[in-house]
């Protein structure tokens, strides 16, 4: 049994431009240890997802990923506005983005069902004016 | 397909400093999106994204789900800041004057599928 990697980033809320790099290291990094190609897609997908909506929603955050041997863990934990009704962002095609980002690409309101798809386990808090955490576990043996 | 014959349809600029031989990879399908949510959402297993948007996160959307080119449509073309992060990634970018529609229509009726 190795020992865990533990990443841990801030993701600037007020950067659209180099929103990603966590996603981009932990890709670079899951390459690195040899998990195989699917499943680095999956995690790659979910997480850039995620960090995307810590800046475009939640004002940024942090980001802390811990590694083992079958599986990766993301807890991607924001103190911006919160989301009022959970039910409701995580249907597909919600969303509450303005004009500006859906210009750039983003606001379907797809983020939030691609993460729980794409994860094994998947959990989501929010509290209104406190702020938004989302954990997922992405197992690696399914690809494998 | 060849990246080489996707540029030679599209009629398109090489944006990016590759070795010749990059445009030798070979991309199996395509996919035109202006929506980097969907691309997210959809791709499987697309070398190629046509698109007209030019931020940088195109690019790391293109990173997060393998592609390997990008086709920037309608003459549009990225900041140095995008060309560079793409090159970091050896990702290719190609530009071309065509618009969307027209692009993916060639491309599709040249034998690259969806
Ligand atoms: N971290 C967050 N903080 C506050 N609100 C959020 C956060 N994440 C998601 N939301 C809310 O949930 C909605 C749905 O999120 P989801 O990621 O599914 O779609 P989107 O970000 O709007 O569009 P897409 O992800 O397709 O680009 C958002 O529009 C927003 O209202
Ligand atoms: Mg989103």
């Amino acid at each position: 049994m190795g020992d865990s990697i533990k990443l841990r980033y801030d993701v600037n809320g007020e950067d659209f431009v180099t929103c990603g790099q966590a996603s981009e290291d932990v890709k670079r990094t899951l390459k690195g240890i040899g998990i195989p190609s699917a499943t680095i897609r999956r995690v790659s997908i979910a997480m850039y997802e995620g960090e995307i909506n810590m800046v475009i929603h939640g004002g940024g955050g942090v980001a802390e990923v811990e590694i083992f041997e079958d599986r990766i863990t993301i807890v991607l934990k924001d103190t911006g506005k919160g989301i009022a009704d959970i039910e409701k962002a995580m249907q597909e095609g919600y969303s509450t983005a303005t004009e500006d980002i859906r210009e750039l690409g983003f606001g379907a309101g797809m983020g939030l069902p691609n993460m729980k798809k794409y994860s094994d386990e998947f959990a989501i808090e929010s509290k209104v004016g406190q702020g938004t955490t989302v954990t997922m576990t992405i197992n690696f043996q399914e690809d494998a | 397909m060849h990246l080489r014959d996707v540029v030679k349809i599209l009629d398109a600029e090489i944006l990016t400093e590759n070795d010749d031989s990059a445009l030798d990879i070979d991309v199996h399908t395509a996919c035109g999106s202006d929506m980097m949510s969907d691309v997210l959402a959809y791709v499987k297993d697309q070398g190629l994204l046509l698109t007209g948007l030019v931020n940088p996160q195109v690019v790391r959307t293109s990173e997060m789900v393998d592609i390997v080119a990008i086709a920037f449509v309608r003459g549009k073309r990225p900041d140095k800041m995008t060309v560079e992060l793409a090159q970091s990634k050896n990702i290719i970018l190609i530009g071309t004057q065509q618009k969307m529609y027209q692009a993916c229509g060639k491309l599709y009726a040249a034998g690259l599928g969806n």
